[in-house]
């Protein structure tokens, strides 16, 4: 009993906080979305989602783009430290960390005077007499800043997982005729699924909802859906709409876990069968 | 890795040194007569805290030599100023009407300040309390937006303007039409700001800035899709400084006074009022309902058209002021600069503020704009 009743007030701060800070603006956001300025209730910005549509599914594309580049490029250097020297391992999860430590906005703002139209990429192209290439304002640009600004959070998880691999699983497959590629299909790959789920999540949802990212290296010339909310509250000052396109952007990437999800639980009930 | 550390630290060490000693130095300099010490000393603001909510770089800020205004109200008054930025207006806004906020001071432009008097958001002033009002000049006084001076004074007159380099536009501009010109496609810098943009197509196609007829934006921002079609030009605000001064672009929009800043980084650069018309806006010192330091904000209010501080601010911040003392000022940098005070007024509108209906219908045509979908 006693027990119990520490565990319930260790657990109050915990609830007090997700209250505050995750269901009192959730309830918020529900509460701007079905209203109108005055206060009542109304669906008037709901209806208006539809002409929002295509810029949603853009933004979807954008961020499984730019997930999906994470996820290849991270899983191989996971891997490879995993398996690294202990000491190695430590600094290389440090140097991960390193852009981390410097504001996002300015990891971004210098990307613009890289990629310019007379930025540093296309100077050094200028010394092997390439003409100046537009990098700004193209989707290219966008998804590479998604990507670099994101990968360390693909990493980071996959790693984690990977570190932690029984390595007597490994071994015992191999004893049981598994070779090098099977080894990886059939136990080190569906073994890191979770890592792998949770980088996904974690790279694709500020992806999607993204702002920052393509009005400084889209040149202001390609808008999300994170762009359309964010001039909702501070241009057009039109909170309703801004909820609303929120809320549907939320529920859309909850399916998109959701999907995902399922589709990595069932693969690992899958890699569990061939063990 | 220790070693790395120790480096690291050192380096942050190092400069947040270099950063206490140069805050050391502007302290010397005494601008103000003993009178004028005594009546800020006077005003029992000892203890006291303005909030003060200003556009980003907007007020002079001691780099540079430059008088710390902030600092130097703080010194003579004893108050602490709690300086705050924003970026837009309606950015302002939103914080303002969201409630929960407390300001003392803000610097809205025309158009909100109409909006923010027709809401009862603003505090009628004490001019009293604001005996340097005096400076201000009459055609900074009675506007549209305050037609009987109750609760602003002005701070910044200014207009947009036609910016080109002449390295790459050979032609003398007159009209923001060149803005549509395939010569110069990628070059052009647009303002990332629906209205500002809006305004441009507009003067070009002879609207009224602030037209109530739907119809007329939709035909303004078929003429800013076919812009994008043609030029697509970059939507940019504060980035336009570092690309026409690193004579990246050929053509910006923007506002007159940051022209002048960036010639003198940038001697190519030239500019025209083109002939279908300017924005003509006020920016004004107005004081919002929510104060709890009224007789702080008037003192800062006031504080601001000292002639040495209007002086300081608009050697820095570049636009016209509307303070005679620095108009007739002999030393003051941009006197005579003709994209700031220009000797004949150009053609021109004002802002005025628009229902929520047209700001919603202007809000979806910009993002129409921005994604290229086509405009009905």
């Amino acid at each position: 009993m006693k027990q119990n009743l520490s565990t319930k007030l260790l657990r109050q701060p915990y609830i007090v906080w997700s209250v505050l800070f995750i269901l009192a603006p959730l309830a918020m956001v529900c509460y701007y979305a079905f209203t109108d300025k005055s206060g009542a209730f109304s669906l008037n910005s709901i209806s208006q989602i539809p002409s929002y549509l295509s810029v949603f599914g853009k933004s979807i594309l954008y961020g499984a783009v730019a997930t999906v580049i994470c996820f290849f490029l991270s899983y191989p250097f996971a891997y490879a430290l995993s398996k690294a020297k202990l000491s190695a391992q430590k600094t290389m999860v440090m140097l991960v960390m390193l852009p981390m430590w410097m504001n996002f906005l300015i990891r971004t703002y210098s990307w613009m005077t890289i990629l310019g139209r007379s930025g540093l990429l296309n100077k050094f192209l200028s010394l092997f007499g390439v003409e100046s290439i537009k990098f700004l304002g193209t989707p290219g640009a966008v998804i590479l800043g998604m990507v670099y600004n994101f990968l360390p959070y693909m990493i980071l998880p996959i790693y984690s997982v990977l570190s932690k691999l029984d390595n007597s699983l490994i071994e015992a497959a191999k004893d049981l005729g598994c070779n090098r590629l099977q080894v990886f299909k059939r136990v080190v790959f569906p073994l890191s699924l979770p890592g792998i789920l949770s980088g996904v999540t974690m790279v694709f949802v500020p992806c999607v909802s993204t702002f920052y990212i393509t009005q400084k290296l889209g040149n202001g010339q390609i808008m999300l859906i994170g762009d359309i909310i964010e001039m909702q509250f501070q241009q057009a000052n039109n909170y309703n709409l801004g909820a609303a396109l929120s809320l549907v952007l939320m529920v859309l990437i909850l399916i998109c876990i959701g999907v995902m999800n399922r589709f990595g639980s069932s693969e690992e009930n899958g890699g569990a069968l061939y063990i | 890795m220790k070693k790395a550390m120790a480096i690291l630290f050192s380096v942050l060490f190092a400069f947040s040194f270099a950063s206490c000693a140069k805050s050391d130095e502007t302290a010397d300099v005494e601008y103000f007569s003993d009178e004028q010490k005594q009546y800020y000393a006077s005003l029992g603001l000892q203890g006291t805290t303005v909030n003060v909510y200003n556009w980003g770089e907007y007020i002079s800020d001691g780099s540079e030599g430059s008088m710390d205004v902030v600092a130097e109200f703080e010194r003579l008054t004893g108050a602490r100023v709690n300086y705050t930025n924003y970026e837009s207006n309606e950015n302002m806004y939103s914080k303002l009407s969201g409630g929960g906020v407390s300001y003392d001071v803000i610097v809205p432009s025309d158009y909100m300040i109409e909006r923010l008097v027709s809401e009862g958001m603003l505090l009628e002033l004490d001019f009293e309390n604001i005996p340097n009002y005096k400076y201000i000049v009459d055609d900074a006084k009675g506007l549209y937006y305050d037609k009987d001076n109750k609760y602003s004074v002005c701070y910044n007159v200014g207009t947009t303007v036609l910016i080109y380099n002449t390295m790459l536009v050979r032609e003398e501009p007159d009209s923001w039409d060149i803005l549509w010109d395939e010569d110069y496609k990628d070059l052009v810098l647009m303002f990332n700001n629906s209205r500002d943009s809006f305004a441009i197509a507009q003067a070009l196609l002879g609207q009224d800035f602030n037209t109530t007829n739907p119809d007329d934006w939709k035909e303004a921002a078929k003429l800013l899709a076919k812009q994008k079609e043609a030029v697509s030009p970059r939507y940019v605000m504060d980035e336009v400084f570092d690309l026409m001064e690193s004579g990246e672009y050929a053509l910006a929009a923007y506002y007159a006074g940051d022209y002048e800043l960036m010639v003198e980084n940038n001697p190519n650069l030239a500019f025209c009022f083109p002939k279908e018309g300017v924005n003509y806006f006020y920016d004004a010192l107005c004081i919002p309902k929510c104060t709890q330091n009224k007789k702080g904000a008037e003192a800062f209010i006031n504080f601001m058209q000292e002639p040495e501080v209007a002086l300081a601010n608009a050697e820095y911040i570049y636009y016209a002021s509307p303070n005679s003392e620095v108009i007739a000022n002999d030393d003051y940098s941009l006197k005579g600069s003709e994209a700031v005070y220009p000797s004949v007024k150009p053609n021109s509108q004002y802002f005025r503020n628009l229902d929520e209906k047209i700001l919603g219908l202007q809000s979806e045509l910009w993002v129409n704009i921005i994604q290229g979908r086509e405009i009905k």
